[in-house]
């Protein structure tokens, strides 16, 4: 790619933008700058605060403190809509289409200066005149449905350039994409550079900010902590470590490491999606042993959070056998394996894991409401429920005013933890847990890892699904890499490295590191 | 100034009683403007529609015998809306339920007399469980819309009423309804029009009360009715209890119908369609799901029911009762909103430093 021309006044330029979530720091002090014709890598682990820097950007969060200055001016940005006066436009992760409208209708939703009726030929002429321009190939009277994500993707950039956009926000562009499509927005992106257009786009893989990008700048845990030219980097590995940080915050107590009989197996387990396709589970298979932490790494969206619903019976198993302490579970209900011993920290924790409108003391008795300490002949025990619920908030020192506050109301680090106190505290053997620390501060992270080697040195299988290497270096035992639905490879943790996890990450075969 | 809504740190408690509370107010005052309209004196027409409910013992009768139908309508529908299930079809069980008595009274003739009533009304409750069940079970096992079909239920189950009671089990006389059902099977009234129904819907709101609130099931009905996917990784089925929930729900409905026939109209006819499911939603929204609150609501819509009876004699508008229902709804549904959220006044603009 040309250099950027980078004499001119910044695009954008963000200074010390802070932003605080209840009981998250998501942006600390963060400053960014995008000159015209750039393309800036946004690189971070999930939760390092990359979504949340560029939805202020677009209007869709107002920062805490800091200043945003949008081709030389200070701006206040409240709304997409005043983003969008401003030029700027974002793809978010999913497509905002409405899927039996055509691409000509999708493109002009929501627009205001429409006259009642919309002049529909002139509209299309003018979208056919835009994607050949651009080299983005779509018919406008297609309906979304029958429109590949590729196709759905160009559909979305689109809709930006007619309405004026020149500085681009793609939220993981290619996630979705496959490898020919990735070339082509490649493609697309060289030629709005080269009409003086600006990107910033925001990824966790390493191979796409050297393919796509001039600059990148690295967050991690709400901080930029490092922003070079994209030349100036000699191997990948350095970004790798910028972005998981060498540095380990604190240090766990975890016993030595004693595997006991296998309490999870799993014997090539396929799963195939709804609409047909590939396998979202493909022949995956390992076992877990008593007092052994397995970790699952990869990228989100590779197959970790099917794998966890079909142990639990929350997804139907196509092929292939599950077995929990010893009995197999294949395809049973979510009741039946949760009696057979299993606990699961889901993975969405204010939509699956609790009822938010729901009390503390509810929420916490929601497991064990049916066994005879909470409840005789279907009749729940109040007081029992009441004196349960206190123990628990105190040997899990959750923050509550009182055990009848609504568990909505709490931080996320509070709801997570009224989560472990249930599933831990019913616990029979076996613990699921899934990005259990997701989005949580130092404090909380670091009661969730505690509580769970202390399931793990307690002599119970536990199954860790995480996307940060550094937790699943420091909390598991073994790690597997998932990648695609597939389990590339099973490593022990002690001899790990995050390059070689890394490499298993991005769909690298072992042989080939 | 400009308003904006925060939302609260927790539930306001008094927001949860005051927001009825003015909503019936709020519609009072938009009926009196509707009543302006139409050239009547607004506080003429309450004040004869506040005579007519309860102006003698008699009205007072008529309004409570009204409001035992309404009630156990209201819990019938209420019990789905825990849920989120959206059964609107409450009118149809509950003539679901009358046609299953009906038949039974018209045609179980082997059955001693004594036996007819008890018969009657399991008979006619299993008919509104059915009815009511149906939807459930397309909803549960394809996910088929409940509104829809609970909906389009109800007029199957008023074309098939109107069959019966015009054609196939016409009485040999008059030109439409079934003969009487036998006088010993009738509900019997405890104080002038007030019947026994009213002892199975006090009885049934206490059950109810019992089983939302202490037991197993209540508890989980609760957790589906606010996050089903949480419930559904604690374990809970949803399919079972969503068919459960319905059959218990048409059969309410279908126990409404049942007593209304059993105690008031003696056979199926003209005016089976009462309207009663209806109202029922209004009563099951207003009283916040509560058993216990649905005995006031009931009351208070069956008074706006036999207080516009009394209009008609005034040559007043009589329609003017269910326009109030339907009035009470809006305020009511905009309102609840302050149980979560509250009024931000901000002067001028943003203060400094934010």
């Amino acid at each position: 790619m040309s250099e950027a021309n980078t004499d001119e006044t910044p695009v954008v330029r963000m200074v010390n933008i802070t932003k605080h979530f209840p009981g998250v720091l998501a942006n600390d002090q963060v400053s960014l700058t995008l000159h015209k014709g750039e393309v800036l890598a946004l690189l971070g682990e999930n939760g390092a605060g990359k979504s949340t820097l560029m939805n202020m950007l677009v209007g869709l969060y107002q920062p805490d403190s800091g200043e945003i200055y949008v081709k030389g001016d200070l701006v206040e940005i409240n709304s997409p809509q005043d983003s969008m006066a401003l030029g700027i436009g974002m793809i978010h992760q999913e497509f905002m289409l409405v899927g039996n409208m055509s691409v000509a209708e999708n493109i002009i939703l929501g627009m205001r200066d429409l006259p009642f009726i919309p002049p529909m030929a002139e509209i299309k002429a003018k979208i056919t005149a835009l994607s050949k321009r651009y080299g983005l190939q779509v018919y406008p009277d297609k309906i979304i449905q029958d429109l590949s994500v590729g196709e759905q993707q160009r559909v979305e950039i689109l809709k930006l350039l007619y309405r004026g956009a020149d500085i681009l926000i793609l939220d993981e562009p290619t996630a979705v994409l496959t490898p020919g499509e990735s070339r082509d927005l490649n493609e697309i992106l060289k030629k709005m550079l080269a009409e003086g257009k600006s990107a910033i786009f925001i990824t966790h893989k390493m191979d796409e900010v050297m393919e796509f990008s001039h600059t990148v700048q690295v967050l991690r845990r709400g901080k930029s902590v490092s922003t070079c030219s994209t030349k100036s980097i000699k191997r990948v590995q350095d970004l790798a470590n910028m972005m998981v940080g060498r540095d380990i915050l604190f240090s766990l107590d975890r016993g030595p490491y004693k595997p006991g009989d296998v309490m999870v197996e799993a014997k090539d387990v396929v799963v195939l999606p709804l609409g047909g396709g590939k396998p979202v589970l493909d022949h995956v298979s390992f076992s877990i042993r008593g007092g052994e932490i397995l970790g699952i790494a990869g990228v989100a969206g590779n197959g970790q959070q099917q794998l966890t619903e079909a142990i639990t019976g929350l997804l139907k198993v196509d092929e292939g056998s599950i077995l929990l302490n010893g009995k197999d579970m294949t395809n049973k209900t979510p009741l039946q394996v949760i009696k057979s011993g299993v606990s699961h920290i889901p993975a969405d924790r204010g939509r699956m894991g609790v009822v938010g409108d729901m009390s503390v003391g509810d929420n916490l008795s929601m497991k064990k409401y049916r066994t005879n300490e909470l409840s005789s002949h279907s009749v729940i025990k109040r007081n029992w429920v009441r004196k349960f619920a206190d123990h628990l908030i105190e040997v899990f020192t959750i923050k509550t005013p009182n055990q009848d506050t609504s568990v909505k109301f709490l931080s996320g680090g509070n709801i997570q933890k009224t989560i472990l106190a249930r599933e831990i505290d019913s616990c029979g053997g076996i613990l699921i847990a899934v990005y259990p620390s997701r989005g949580l501060d130092v404090g909380a992270t670091e009661a969730v890892r505690q509580n769970i080697i202390k399931q793990r040195d307690k002599g119970n299988a536990i199954l860790l699904v995480s996307e940060e290497l550094e937790e699943l270096l420091m909390v598991a035992d073994r790690i597997a890499v998932m990648f695609e639905g597939r389990i590339m490879d099973i490593v022990n943790a002690a001899d790990a490295s995050t390059e070689e996890l890394g490499m298993l990450m991005a769909g690298v075969e072992r042989r080939n590191i | 100034m400009r308003f904006s809504l925060e939302k609260r740190d927790y539930r306001s408690k008094k927001m949860t009683i005051l927001v009825p509370v003015i909503s019936l107010l709020v519609s009072f005052i938009l009926g009196a403007i509707v009543l302006s309209i139409s050239n009547a004196n607004p506080v003429r027409t309450y004040a004869a529609m506040l005579k007519g409910a309860f102006g003698s013992q008699t009205k007072i009768q008529y309004t409570i015998a009204k409001s035992i139908p309404l009630l156990l309508c209201g819990l019938a529908v209420g019990i789905a809306f825990r849920l989120k299930f959206w059964n609107i079809g409450a009118e149809g069980q509950y003539i679901s339920g009358v046609i299953g008595i009906t038949w039974v009274m018209q045609f179980w003739t082997f059955l001693p007399t004594y036996l007819l009533l008890p018969v009657g009304m399991v008979v006619g409750i299993l008919f509104g469980a059915m009815w009511g069940g149906i939807p459930g079970l397309l909803k549960a096992q394809w996910s088929v819309d409940e509104t829809l079909t609970t909906l389009m239920m109800n007029y199957i189950i008023i074309g098939y009423a109107e069959y019966l009671y015009i054609n196939a089990w016409k009485a040999p006389r008059g030109n439409m309804g079934t003969i009487l059902y036998p006088e010993a099977a009738w509900l019997p009234r405890i104080w002038g029009r007030v019947h026994a129904g009213i002892y199975f819907a006090l009885l049934l709101v206490v059950i109810l009360w019992f089983v939302l609130y202490k037991t197993r099931w209540g508890f989980e009905l609760n957790m589906i009715g606010k996050n089903q996917r949480a419930a559904r990784c604690q374990g809970v089925s949803i399919k079972r209890n969503i068919i459960l929930a319905m059959l218990v729900s048409g059969g309410i409905a279908g126990l409404a119908g049942v007593i209304d026939s059993a105690a008031v109209t003696h056979q199926l006819t003209k005016g089976v369609n009462s309207g009663y499911g209806f109202t029922g939603i209004i009563i099951a929204w207003m009283s916040g799901l509560n058993p216990f609150v649905s005995i006031l609501v009931a009351v208070i819509m069956a008074s706006l029911e036999t207080g516009s009876d009394a209009l008609q004699i005034m040559k007043l508008p009589s329609a003017m009762g269910e326009v109030m229902q339907g009035l009470i709804l809006i305020p009511l549904l905009a309102g609840s909103i302050f149980v979560e959220y509250r009024l931000v006044l901000h002067a001028k603009h943003k203060e400094a430093g934010l």
